[in-house]
C-alpha cells in the first residue's frame, strides 16, 4: 500500500508536468500573433539588445483544445495525487499529513484542488494552468525526494486526534494560500504588462508572459476569492492548535516558533483584507502583502522545521 | 468604475468604514487631540500598526527567546559576544515581553476600539433603518434591468416585495428598497471585539496564572505547594493560597520506543488524591492527556534516568545509599545523560562525582568515548570521575545539585574516568567504594493554572464566527421603481449593487430578475433588458 502511494504519487507529478506543457502550449499558441511571439523569445533569449518589438495587444481567441486536454490531464493527475494521499493514510493507519512530506503532498492537493474549483466556478481562466502547475510540481518533487519519509507511526506528541483536526485545517490553507501567493504573483506580473504596454514600452521576460494572462482585474478578484476561503481556515488552524497545545504542553500560547511564524502569517493575511479596503493600498500593494504573507507561510513551515529548533521539531 | 451621484447615494451606509482622514482647520482648543485620535483610529494607521507587529514578531521567530529556552540564549550570548549585548538592549531575546512589542499592540488595540465604538453605533443604526431611497437613475447602478408589463404599478410593487421576501425592504412612494447581509458587518464587529476580548483573556492568565514545574522521581511523591516547585512563574496578582490542593505519588515511568529510537509513548502511573484525607486514586498522565484538579492541570512535560548508587568507606560504612536515586540530566535524543553526585556524610574529606549515564552504551573503538545509541534501557553503564575534598556545601552558598563545585576538590585517579555497569563497583584509590546498584525513571510535571482560559476559548470561538460571516455574507442592495406608461403598461426599473464580490452579485441580480419577470411577466413585444441601458 505504501508503494502504491509513492507510485501513485510519482504518476501525479509526471502526468501535472505533461498538464503543464500543455498549458504552456496552449499559452504559446493562444497569443494573437505568431510572429510577434516568436520575436518576443528571440529577444528573451539576446536579452535586451535586440530591436524594441511595439506590442498591441489584440483579442485573445478561446482556449483551443490544447488547454482542454491539459485540462483534462491535470484532473487525472488530481486523481492519482488524491489516491496517493488515502492509499497512504491506509498504509500508515492514521491521518495521512503525519510529516513535512505527508503534508507537503496534501498541501499541494489542496493547491490543485482550488485551482480546478476556481477554473470550473468560472473564476479564473484555464490559461493560468502553465504557471500554477509549475510551482506545484517543483513542490511535489521536492516533497518527493528531499522530504520524503518512510511509513512510519506519529510520536507522541503528534498522538491525539487533534491532529486530524488541526492539521486538516492548516494543510487546507496552506494549499490555498500558496495558490493565492502564485495568483497575486500573476496579478503583479500582468499590471505590470499592461503599465508597459499602455504607453507603448517594450516587454521582456518574465513581463512578456503577462501577455498570456488573465485581465488583472479578475486575476486581483480571484486572489482575494482564495485567501478569503483560506484565511478563517487559518484562524481555526492556528485556534485548534492553541487548545491542542493546550492539552499537551500545558499552554495554549507559547511563542513557540512555529507559533510565532503562523502568528505573523496570520498578521501578514489580516493585512491584506485591510489593505484591500483601504484607499491607496488597493491593486498591486495589496497584491505585495499577499506574497509576502505567503513567503512568511512558506518560512512558517520550511525554514522553522529544518533550522528553527523548537516545539513543532520532529517530522 | 467611475462614480456618479446615484453610485454614491445607492452605496450610503452599506459600509461603516471609517471615512480617510482629510487634513482639518483646527477650529478649537482640543482640535490637535482630536486631529490625532481621529489619525490613530485611522485605517491606514491600523495597517501600519499590524505591519510593525508582524514585523516585530520576526526576531522572535528567528532568535532564541528566553521565554523558551534561557541555555540557547546564553550559548548564542557566548557565540556572538559584540552583537547579542546590542540584541539584548533591544529586547530581542524577549520579544514578546519587551516594551516596543507591547506598544504596537497596544496602541493596534486603542486605534481598533477607537474605530469599533463609532462603527458599533452606525451599525446598530443601520440596522434599524430601512434601506436609503432610491437612487434617480437606477440603470447607472452596476447591475441594472428595465422591462415593460401590464401589471398595474401599486400590484408590481406588492410582487416585488413578495419575492424580496427574505430582503429588508421599505416602500416609498414609486420605489421599493431592499437590503440584505447587514450580519456581514455583525460578523466583522463580533471578530473585532472577539480580539479585544482575546487580550483580556491573556491579561487575566498573565495576572492571575500560575504555572510550575517539579522533577519526581519514581516512587517519589509531589504536594502542591510554592516550595515543592523546582521552578516557578507565578503571575503578578497570582496569590498562593489559590494554588490547587493536591498531591500525588509517581509509581511508574514507562517510555516506549521504535527500533530508530524514536519515542513512541510516555505513561506516568500516578496515584493521586485533592486532600489529605481522601483515599489516593491511581491515573495515567500522559503527553496530551494532562490530569485535571479543580482548575489546575497536570502535564507530563519530560522525563529521565535516576542512577541508584551505593558509597562505602574504607571501613566498609555505607555514606551513601541513596535508594530513590540521584537524577540524571538528559544530553540528547539518545538519554546520554549527565549526573552529579554528591557525598557529604564521610568521615573523611567529603567525596563527589561526575559522569555520564548511557541507557544503551556504545564505545568509539579509535577515541574510547562512551555514548548511547538508544534512549532505552538495553546496556546501562554509568562513566564518572571522582573526586573528595570539601564540596562547598556548608558554606552557606547554595549551589546547583546538578553541578559541583571544584574550588577545593581534586580528581582522584588522576581525573580517569571509570566505567560501572550495574552491580559493579569501584575501588576508589583513597579506600572505599562507590558501586552502581541500578537505575529507576524521573518525569517532570508542570503544573498549570490559567483563570483566563475561557476567555481566551470564547474569543476564539467568536473571532471564527466572526470573521466567517464578514468573509463570506455579501452586503448588497437593490430598488425595483414602477412608473405607469402610456396607456395600460408599466415601466418596471431594477438596480442594485454590492460593495464586494460583483461577480457573485452580477449572477444573483440576473436570477432574481428573471425570478421578477416570471412574477411581473412583460408585455407582448420584450423590451430589450441589459445591464448598462441607457433611457
Amino acid at each position: 500500500m505504501a508503494h502504491l502511494s509513492d507510485s501513485l504519487l510519482f504518476v501525479a507529478v509526471l502526468v501535472y508536468a505533461m498538464a503543464m506543457l500543455g498549458f504552456a502550449a496552449d499559452a504559446a499558441a493562444r497569443r494573437a500573433s505568431r510572429v510577434l511571439s516568436v520575436e518576443a523569445v528571440a529577444r528573451d533569449l539576446v536579452g535586451a539588445a535586440g530591436p524594441p518589438v511595439t506590442v498591441t495587444e489584440r483579442p485573445v481567441r478561446a482556449s483551443g483544445w490544447v488547454g482542454t486536454v491539459a485540462l483534462g490531464l491535470t484532473a487525472l493527475g488530481w486523481l492519482a495525487h488524491v489516491t496517493s494521499v488515502v492509499t497512504r493514510g491506509v498504509a500508515a493507519g492514521r491521518v495521512p499529513w503525519g510529516n513535512m512530506y505527508e503534508f507537503s503532498s496534501a498541501a499541494a492537493l489542496v493547491a490543485v484542488t482550488g485551482f480546478l474549483v476556481l477554473v470550473a466556478r468560472g473564476r479564473v481562466d484555464k490559461s493560468l494552468g502553465a504557471f500554477v502547475m509549475l510551482p506545484v510540481v517543483l513542490y511535489l518533487g521536492l516533497a518527493g525526494t528531499v522530504l520524503y519519509t518512510k511509513v512510519g507511526p506519529l510520536v507522541p506528541a503528534l498522538n491525539s486526534y487533534w491532529i486530524k483536526i488541526h492539521v486538516a485545517a492548516a494543510v487546507t490553507a496552506s494549499g490555498a494560500f500558496l495558490l493565492s501567493g502564485v495568483i497575486a504573483l500573476l496579478y503583479l506580473l500582468r499590471v505590470r504588462f499592461d503599465e508597459r504596454t499602455v504607453v507603448g514600452g517594450s516587454v521582456r521576460f518574465p513581463v512578456s508572459l503577462g501577455r498570456s494572462l488573465p485581465v488583472a482585474g479578475s486575476l486581483d478578484r480571484a486572489a482575494y476569492v482564495v485567501i478569503a476561503f483560506a484565511f478563517p481556515v487559518w484562524t481555526f488552524a492556528i485556534i485548534a492548535g492553541a487548545i491542542w497545545a493546550e492539552a499537551a504542553w500545558g499552554r495554549y500560547w507559547g511563542w513557540d516558533p512555529k507559533e510565532t511564524w503562523s502568528f505573523i502569517t496570520w498578521v501578514l493575511y489580516a493585512c491584506y483584507l485591510h489593505a484591500r479596503a483601504t484607499g491607496g493600498w488597493k491593486g498591486p500593494k495589496a497584491a505585495w502583502i499577499a506574497v509576502a504573507a505567503a513567503g512568511a507561510l512558506i518560512v512558517d513551515y520550511y525554514v522553522v522545521n529544518i533550522f528553527v529548533v523548537g516545539l513543532h521539531s520532529y517530522a | 468604475m467611475t462614480t456618479t451621484p446615484e453610485l454614491e447615494s445607492a452605496a450610503v451606509r452599506l459600509s461603516t468604514a471609517p471615512e480617510p482622514v482629510g487634513p482639518q482647520r483646527p477650529r478649537q482648543l482640543m482640535a490637535p487631540v482630536r486631529r490625532l485620535w481621529r489619525q490613530l483610529t485611522s485605517m491606514r494607521t491600523a495597517l501600519l500598526l499590524l505591519f510593525l507587529l508582524a514585523l516585530g514578531a520576526v526576531p522572535g521567530g528567528f532568535l532564541p527567546q528566553r521565554s523558551l529556552n534561557p541555555v540557547r540564549v546564553d550559548q548564542y550570548v557566548a557565540k556572538h559576544p559584540t552583537l547579542a549585548p546590542i540584541l539584548d538592549r533591544l529586547s530581542l531575546f524577549d520579544v514578546f515581553a519587551a516594551p516596543w512589542f507591547a506598544a504596537v499592540y497596544l496602541l493596534l488595540f486603542v486605534s481598533l476600539v477607537g474605530c469599533l465604538v463609532p462603527r458599533i453605533r452606525l451599525h446598530a443604526r443601520a440596522l434599524r433603518k430601512p434601506p436609503p431611497q432610491a437612487p434617480g437613475n437606477l440603470a447607472r447602478l452596476p447591475a441594472s434591468a428595465r422591462w415593460e408589463t401590464s401589471v398595474p404599478a401599486e400590484e408590481v410593487l406588492g410582487l416585488a416585495e413578495r419575492r424580496l421576501r427574505r430582503w429588508r425592504t421599505s416602500r416609498r412612494g414609486d420605489a421599493l428598497g431592499a437590503e440584505r447581509g447587514y450580519l456581514r458587518e455583525t460578523g466583522n464587529l463580533l471578530f473585532h471585539v472577539s480580539l479585544v476580548l482575546l487580550l483580556v483573556g491573556i491579561a487575566v492568565g498573565q495576572f492571575y496564572g500560575f504555572k510550575g514545574t517539579v522533577l519526581v522521581k519514581e516512587g517519589s511523591g509531589f504536594a502542591n505547594a510554592i516550595a515543592s516547585y523546582d521552578d516557578i512563574h507565578p503571575g503578578r496578582r497570582f496569590r498562593q493560597d489559590s494554588l490547587v490542593p493536591l498531591h500525588f505519588t509517581l509509581d511508574d515511568f514507562r517510555a516506549t520506543y521504535g527500533p530508530d529510537g524514536k519515542a513512541r509513548t510516555f505513561d506516568a502511573k500516578v496515584h493521586y488524591a485533592t486532600s489529605p484525607d481522601a483515599p489516593m486514586a491511581p491515573y495515567d498522565i500522559r503527553v496530551n492527556h494532562p490530569l485535571h484538579v479543580g482548575a489546575a492541570k497536570v502535564y507530563l512535560i519530560g522525563h529521565g534516568y535516576n542512577v541508584h548508587v551505593v558509597v562505602r568507606e574504607k571501613d566498609g560504612q555505607v555514606a551513601l545509599d541513596d535508594s530513590v536515586g540521584v537524577p540524571c540530566l538528559p544530553q540528547d535524543a539518545r538519554f546520554l545523560s549527565t549526573c552529579t553526585i554528591k557525598v557529604p556524610e564521610t568521615r573523611g574529606p567529603q567525596l563527589g562525582f561526575e559522569g555520564a549515564f548511557t541507557p544503551t552504551t556504545v564505545r568509539d573503538p579509535k577515541t574510547g568515548r562512551v555514548g548511547s545509541a538508544h534512549p532505552a534501557v538495553q546496556a546501562p553503564a554509568l562513566t564518572i570521575v571522582g573526586f573528595s575534598g570539601d564540596l562547598g556545601i556548608d558554606a552557606g552558598v547554595p549551589g546547583s545539585v546538578y553541578s559541583l563545585d571544584h574550588t577545593h576538590l581534586t580528581p582522584l585517579d588522576g581525573g580517569r574516568p571509570h566505567i560501572l555497569v550495574p552491580g559493579t563497583s569501584w575501588q576508589l584509590p583513597g579506600g572505599g567504594s562507590i558501586t552502581f546498584a541500578g537505575v529507576t525513571e524521573w518525569s517532570t510535571f508542570q503544573l498549570t493554572q490559567d483563570p483566563g482560559k475561557r476567555i481566551a476559548l470564547v474569543a476564539a470561538i467568536g473571532i471564527v464566527l466572526g470573521l466567517c460571516l464578514s468573509l463570506f455574507v455579501r452586503r448588497r442592495r437593490l430598488w425595483v421603481r414602477v412608473r405607469p406608461e402610456t396607456g395600460t403598461l408599466t415601466v418596471v426599473e431594477v438596480g442594485g449593487l454590492a460593495r464586494t464580490d460583483p461577480d457573485a452579485f452580477a449572477a444573483e441580480f440576473e436570477e432574481l430578475v428573471s425570478r421578477l419577470r416570471s412574477d411581473i411577466p412583460p408585455a407582448a413585444p420584450t423590451q430589450a433588458t441589459s445591464t448598462q441601458e441607457a433611457e
